[in-house]
């Protein structure tokens, strides 16, 4: 029987600490995001893993449209955080059309289905 | 595909099932008659086919389901799910099965129920892990955040997007097997309902049902079949990622390196081809593999689609049978590239006959923009 904690694991398990960890790979110093057993970059297997920045830009958003009654219409978008790495997230704290291409957002640790996700809201200017 | 099977493969027979709505049949059912019709015009009989290339979008084993309800005990199966692309690449593993004779005649086939089954994309994929916290609308989010980038960076309008549908349906009112024929406007894409910005339900593809398949041979039997045969000149494909989240610039897909290589193979290029098919999911889509497969420009594919320079009469002729937006898209539309790229070769095409074709190109899509299949396709006369 194994004891190793995957990658997958150990963020997760980060997330619901209320930290927000990004693997690092030890030969080319490159970040990668999601979480996996090798670097996608130089296909190196030493990974470290470093509190991440929270700091990003949005890449590309969109509006999923939605009738008021089924939730109504919500953001959806890509960041690129200051490691360079990309995440699917959504911006709260306002409207989801305000979202715009370039803007500067931080990330926080909120609740998706009950479980910890990582989410963004507009940088404090 | 390199060129040493340029010209190796030919289609000799295409066919469709069950276009728009198809009720009471299940997705297998319309498979099978799409097999059925392409065998029909090629002259050929189920049981003439031992190589069988095809997947679903429901089950793990499509392939293996088709072959039985065919009644058929294929020698060479292959059923790789590259999404909707897969039926372009299939073109390339059934010309190298039968040019090294693990098969004599190939069937390429695809069926859906998608509309009249669930009026909603069946999928037996589940949703990534990083990515369902936030519940991106499958795939429409992709395609939006993709027009959203390219209108950032290029300045691509949400005007020239539905410039886009506005061709394709142009092109479906010629077309009686179209699915949708009626008249569209600029005004009337801007103005339908939004569905995922900058996206609206005009700038996405039709939900029906269908099916469509083809038959290839060795290219040294194809002149004994009753149509013209339809040499596959060049085939390749590039995969990318398949998350959206992992796409590293949303405005340029592998549809590049898939078109070069397609156009090495065949030794001809953009300019050469005169029908163009492309897997049109999305108005975005056109745009992107119009650049990449370099028929325009990167960032110019909004100007190149702008006020019907790409319906009929225009300076390119796309998608002439209407696309996925306009004439049919049962969850993957792959097939009907192919299929609309032949027709024009042959002659026979259903809608408006372009005159004397002699190279189409039939391009793939599969995924979000995660499979790029290329494949020119050329007449007699090309080899
Ligand atoms: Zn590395």
């Amino acid at each position: 029987m194994s004891n190793t904690t995957g990658p997958d694991q150990i963020f997760r398990t980060a997330l619901a600490k209320n930290d927000i960890v990004l693997p690092r790979c030890d030969d080319c110093g490159a970040f990668h995001f999601f979480p996996r057993v090798l670097c996608p970059h130089c296909h190196g297997t030493a990974i470290s893993w470093k509190p991440a920045s929270r700091k990003g830009k949005v890449h590309t958003t969109t509006v999923v449209r939605q009738k008021p009654e089924r939730g109504g219409d919500y953001n959806v978008c890509m960041v690129e955080l200051e490691e360079g790495v990309r995440m699917m997230s959504r911006v709260d704290g306002i409207a989801p059309g305000e979202v715009v291409i370039g803007m500067d957002v931080t990330a926080f640790v909120g609740e998706a289905d009950g479980a910890p996700a990582v989410f963004f809201k507009p940088a404090e200017a | 595909m390199t060129d040493q099977l340029r010209g190796k493969s030919a289609i000799v027979g295409t066919g469709h099932a069950g276009f728009g709505e198809a009720h009471g049949l299940t997705a297998y059912d319309v498979m099978a008659q799409s097999a059925l019709a392409a065998l029909g015009d090629a002259g050929l009989k189920l049981s003439d086919v031992d190589g069988l290339f095809c997947t679903m979008m429901e089950d793990s084993m499509p392939a293996l389901m088709a072959a039985e309800y065919l009644g058929i005990q294929p020698r060479f199966i292959d059923g790789t799910m590259s999404g909707g692309s897969s039926f372009v690449n299939y073109l390339t593993s059934a010309t190298m099965a039968l040019d090294a004779g693990l098969c004599d005649v190939a069937l390429i086939v695809y069926g859906s129920n998608q509309r009249t089954g669930s009026g909603k994309l069946v999928t037996a994929s589940r949703p990534p892990a990083y990515e369902a916290p936030y519940n991106p609308r499958y795939p429409i989010s992709a395609y939006a955040m993709a027009a959203a980038r390219h209108m950032h960076e290029y300045g691509t309008t949400r005007e020239q997007l539905a410039d886009v549908a506005v061709s394709a349906r142009a092109w479906a009112r010629h077309n009686p097997e179209a699915f949708e024929r009626g008249p569209l406007t600029r005004e009337d894409v801007l103005g339908a309902r939004m569905v995922g910005d900058p996206l609206t339900v005009r700038d996405c593809c039709l939900v029906t049902d269908g099916g469509g398949a083809v038959v290839m041979v060795r290219a040294d039997r194809a002149r004994d079949f009753p149509k013209p045969p339809v040499y596959v000149l060049g085939s390749a494909a590039e995969s990318s990622h398949r998350q959206i989240s992992q796409m590293k610039d949303f405005t340029v897909t592998a549809a590049r390196a898939s078109g070069q290589r397609a156009f090495a193979a065949a030794g001809v290029s953009p300019g050469d081809i005169q029908a163009v098919e492309l897997y049109d999911a999305f108005t975005i889509n056109t745009i992107l593999f119009l650049e990449d497969l370099g028929f325009c420009a990167k960032g110019e594919g909004g100007a190149f689609v702008e006020g019907g320079r790409i319906a009929p009469e225009g300076v390119l002729p796309v998608n002439t049978n209407g696309g996925g937006l306009s004439c049919v898209h049962p969850g993957m539309y792959g097939i009907f590239t192919v299929i609309e790229a032949a027709r024009q070769i042959r002659g026979d095409a259903p809608g408006i006959q372009l005159n004397d074709v002699d190279l189409a190109l039939a391009h793939g899509n599969g995924g979000v923009l995660s499979s790029q299949v290329t494949a020119i396709l050329g007449s007699q006369n090309t080899l």
